[in-house]
């Protein structure tokens, strides 16, 4: 597996993204904003940080810049983009993933360990995670009360679109566990097609046990999970 | 060919919570203009424009939707000076 860690203006978490796919001793390269060129990547990561300064909205800029050429036509072809934080709001921003991410109910920037839980595991983000699953991750943000209309959420949950909801230790869906305002607790989705996934909690600060936290690598040895299944089921 | 002024007023659509516009709002209350009774809010562009008539306005138009306002969330309105 191959990985690119975009870098935009303002990024600040692809070096933690960068490490932590390196911990699991996978190919990893950094791509430039600027550049077109997604150097093979299998599994594109948008990091967290904030993009040119967080002007206008968050991830609002970023959207059009040239790598953003790429990783949408990527997108569309089926391939895995993975956005946290930074880069949950620029796919919500450019259309690659449903609803918008608004300022924090209490107007503070949030960074702290929070608790998510896997709401369905087959996909390519979460298949290494059993149903149900809480995992301990920091969350580090201003702007990630996640918004949708009502009926859009209903068609998120008809989807299976839902991958993560903001939880207490014990994995109950609680308000008082909701670091943000986020409706139903939404902490993180994917689109229809379960290529692109967005998230605001950050897997790539709990990647060992100094950390905090080794939980985030489940995401990461999902998508290694399956993408290895893909390359069996090609060469069979 | 003529210049002009494109002035754009982005706004949250009805529904959509504005935890600032509420906090605003408490900051007055305790000010003590206790007839303020609801504060949305909102952003601000002035963009200098040239082109023909029509299709100018239509540029900035596409500029609204594509940039400026988040049609999930907001909605704008333009107005122009010569």
């Amino acid at each position: 597996m191959k990985v690119g860690v975009v870098t935009f203006p303002g990024s600040n978490c692809d070096f933690d993204a960068y490490q932590a796919i390196k911990l699991m001793g996978e190919r990893v390269e950094f791509l430039w904003h600027q550049s077109a060129d997604l150097l093979g990547s299998d599994l594109v990561i948008l990091p967290g940080g904030f993009s040119y300064g967080d002007y206008l909205r968050s991830g609002a800029i970023a959207r059009f810049s040239p790598i953003m050429k790429s990783v949408i036509k990527f997108a569309q072809s089926g391939g895995l983009v993975l956005g946290i934080c930074n880069g949950f709001q620029i796919l919500v921003e450019s259309g690659l993933l449903p609803g918008a991410l608004m300022r924090n109910d209490h107007l503070r920037f949030s960074c702290k360990f929070i608790y998510l839980r896997a709401e369905q595991i087959n996909n390519p983000y979460t298949c290494g995670c059993t149903a149900g699953d809480v995992l301990k991750i920091p969350i580090a943000h201003k702007d990630g009360n996640y918004y949708n209309f009502q009926a859009d959420i209903e068609e998120l949950k008809k989807h299976n679109q839902i991958l993560f909801r903001y939880c207490d230790a014990g994995g109950n869906i609680t308000q008082e566990s909701n670091p943000n305002g986020s409706l139903y607790n939404i902490a993180g989705i994917c689109n229809r097609e379960g290529n692109v996934a967005g998230m605001m909690p950050h897997p790539e600060r709990a990647v060992e046990q100094i950390l905090g936290s080794a939980d985030g690598l489940k995401i990461f040895h999902s998508v290694k999970k399956h993408f290895s299944e893909r390359v069996k089921l090609e060469s069979a | 060919m003529t210049n002009k002024k494109a002035i754009i007023y982005i706004r949250l659509k009805e529904g959509v919570l504005d935890p600032q516009g509420l906090t605003i709002q408490r900051a007055i209350l305790n000010m003590g203009y206790d007839m303020v009774s609801s504060v949305r809010s909102g952003k601000f562009f002035e963009l200098e424009i040239s082109g023909a008539d029509g299709q100018a306005e239509k540029k900035v138009d596409e500029i609204c939707r594509k940039l400026l306002a988040n049609p999930v969330i907001e909605k704008f309105n333009v107005e122009y000076e010569k």
